[in-house]
């Protein structure tokens, strides 16, 4: 497609957005401002995402994009659409064959190596945002290393609950530093970011945010001495491939709710079905 | 079976050949054209423009075709085509003063230099539905003559001789910080919340504005003037060493004037709120204005009272529907991974709450 620059965006922007990518590696789970573009897809749908991946690409890229770990659901079709036509990059599902994955929701189930980026769409990059709705202050809050008030949501969950009551996009903290919102992954996929060979990349769109996280950072999930974090899943095993260590998402099959569980990352299952065939 | 939206490309294809079914309707009906749009939908094409922040009727028309008429998609349409056209400069600022006026009222003074101008407006019209219009929409020929061309000055002008209206300062010669072209960072200038105001959502604007009518940071505001016309529009270009005339503009611009009475560091004096925007829109520059002006307590010195209008960061940060809808609508998307997340963790927090209410029963 002749008409638009190579992914879609001009060389400045994509500068602009390289800089401030550069900026978030530099210090890890900073929360960069960064002049997000109106892309021709909704503020929600990833823009974020899409324009951290536009601009990581290179010619030579082999790209995968998932959405609740799924290579075929509707948004992911959409995305890889997006890159195949406007930097005809080659495309893949396999996790192992690709160097950029753009994510919605989840990490692979199999680990990530050097060289390879983990782009991640994230609708509210603000960790505190739920606890103080006003950049102004946030923004100092982690100038300040002021995380007093998240400690006390998760203190205040387990005095009611017994628990910590956050199930996704469950908080990190980064090389003892920021406290950053993983975006909405399961918790169950959070220790799978700590000392990751690849780059992750964090891209907020429509609040016009970047952060990152260079090879090999320390991840750290909140929690309490006595409460510690727990990477939960439902405990079953996925109707297809078998697995028990991977996550499943509940399907219901009839109307009497019935259900099955199933890896949620297509890839993965789907690899372990035709091994087992062999 | 719901597990249809994964393998999603052909329900994808089929879902965009179903759409642009609908797009046509009845096929016995004959198709509407980017012309008739932008001639007889012209306040749709005149709000597509100005919170798509591009002015050109025609691609306003033929976004408003291919949305089917939904203005937020077409505005969205605009934005997105918008971010990809190269950024030659900045023009000159426009001199509203020089301005063709279509329409040019005053609610302030009965009568001014340059006159009342009523316009093409709908104020004084019954709103009673014109069957008439269903079967034949052709206007009788009426009697023209050639304009006046008379001053038209700006009616704050005249108050500004008294002092009785805050100075309009300059800000600085700098140019303003570009909303497109930068992240939006707070505390915003004056400049720049009125760059977010004139793209933002009417209906948002105008709620806003509304409520500082009914006491929410009231601002006691009068429409000093509202002009509606064309202004040309000029460029510096380099080579040349001056600028000339690129082309013109129709825009609406309100300037309220609002009463105060003084602060702890202003006299008293009438004060100002300001809109301006593309095209015949003169609902959102009235609401622009007074939402202007309910901004500005902190540079009057008022107190700010807790009312929405006031909030910048409130204000700012939910005023473009592009954003909004995006986000807003972006909860139909699939969620069942963060979902399955929390059904485990309801399901828990059940268990033990049932297991302590079968406890405390068998004590």
């Amino acid at each position: 497609m002749s008409e638009y620059n190579f992914a879609y965006l001009d060389e400045q922007t994509k500068r602009m957005i390289r800089r401030a990518i550069l900026k978030g590696l530099a210090v890890p789970g900073y929360q960069v401002p960064f002049a997000s573009r109106e892309m021709p897809m909704p503020y929600g749908w990833g823009t974020g995402g899409v324009q951290v991946s536009a601009a990581v690409l290179t010619p030579d890229d082999t790209f995968k994009v998932i959405d609740q770990g799924a290579d075929d659901t509707t948004n992911a079709v959409s995305i890889r659409a997006f890159f195949e036509r406007t930097a005809e990059v080659a495309t893949t599902t396999s996790t192992e064959d690709a160097t950029v994955i753009q994510t919605r929701h989840r990490i692979p189930e199999v680990s990530l190596q050097e060289g390879q980026i983990l782009v991640y769409q994230v609708p509210i990059p603000e960790p505190l945002r739920f606890l103080e709705p006003r950049e102004t202050e946030t923004r100092k809050m982690h100038a300040l290393e002021d995380y007093g008030l998240m400690h006390v949501k998760l203190y205040e969950d387990i005095a009611r609950h017994g628990h910590i009551a956050t199930s996704y996009a469950y908080p990190v903290k980064i090389e003892g530093r920021y406290v950053m919102d993983p975006s909405p992954i399961p918790k169950f996929d959070n220790p799978k970011m700590s000392d990751n060979p690849a780059i992750q990349l964090f891209g907020a769109g429509r609040e016009q945010r970047i952060y990152a996280l260079p090879p090999y950072t320390q991840v750290v999930s909140l929690d309490f001495e006595d409460h510690p974090f727990e990477a939960s899943k439902p405990d079953q095993c996925c109707s297809l491939c078998q697995s028990t260590t991977s996550y499943l998402d509940e399907v219901i099959v009839d109307d009497s709710g019935k259900r099955m569980y199933v890896c949620s990352d297509t890839d993965y299952c789907a690899a372990r079905v035709r091994k087992q065939a062999a | 079976m719901y597990v249809a939206v994964k393998g999603g490309e052909r329900a994808i294809e089929n879902a965009h050949a179903w759409l642009a079914e609908e797009r046509r309707g009845d096929q016995s009906v004959a198709e509407l054209s980017v012309d008739q749009i932008r001639e007889q939908m012209s306040l749709a094409v005149d709000r597509v423009m100005s919170e798509g922040s591009l002015y050109d009727p025609d691609l306003a028309a033929l976004a408003i075709k291919q949305s089917r008429g939904d203005l937020i998609e077409a505005i969205f349409l605009i934005r997105a085509y918008r971010t990809t056209l190269p950024r030659f400069g900045g023009s000159e600022p426009i001199d509203t003063a020089e301005m063709d006026c279509d329409r040019r009222i005053s609610a302030t003074f009965k009568d001014l230099p340059g006159g009342q101008v009523l316009g093409p407006t709908f104020d004084y019209t019954h709103r009673l539905l014109d069957f008439k219009l269903a079967a034949d929409g052709e206007t009788p020929e009426v009697n023209e003559r050639p304009a006046e061309i008379e001053a038209m000055p700006h009616v704050t002008g005249f108050l500004n001789r008294e002092g009785l209206i805050e100075e309009a300062v300059d800000a600085s010669d700098a140019p303003p910080r570009d909303l497109t072209r930068e992240p939006l960072e707070l505390p915003a200038d004056r400049s720049l919340r009125l760059q977010a105001l004139t793209r933002s959502d009417e209906g948002f604007t105008l709620g806003m504005a509304y409520s500082t009518q009914r006491g929410y940071a009231r601002n006691h505001a009068f429409v000093g003037e509202l002009r509606i016309g064309t202004v040309p529009v000029e460029m510096d270009i380099p080579e040349l060493g001056f600028a000339i005339e690129i082309g013109e503009i129709n825009v609406t611009e309100c300037e309220t004037i609002n009463q105060f009475q003084g602060s702890k560091t202003e006299p008293p004096q009438f004060t100002r709120g300001y809109g301006l925007v593309f095209g015949q829109t003169e609902r959102k520059a009235i609401s622009m204005a007074l939402v202007d002006r309910a901004l500005r307590w902190e540079e009057l010195g008022e107190d700010f009272v807790g009312a929405p209008a006031q909030d910048a960061e409130f204000v700012l940060y939910h005023a473009d529907n592009i954003q909004a809808t995006g986000f807003l609508e972006h909860i139909k998307l699939p969620h069942y991974v963060d979902f399955q997340a929390e059904l485990e963790l309801v399901r828990k927090l059940r268990r033990e709450v049932q297991a302590e209410e079968t406890l405390e029963a068998a004590e």
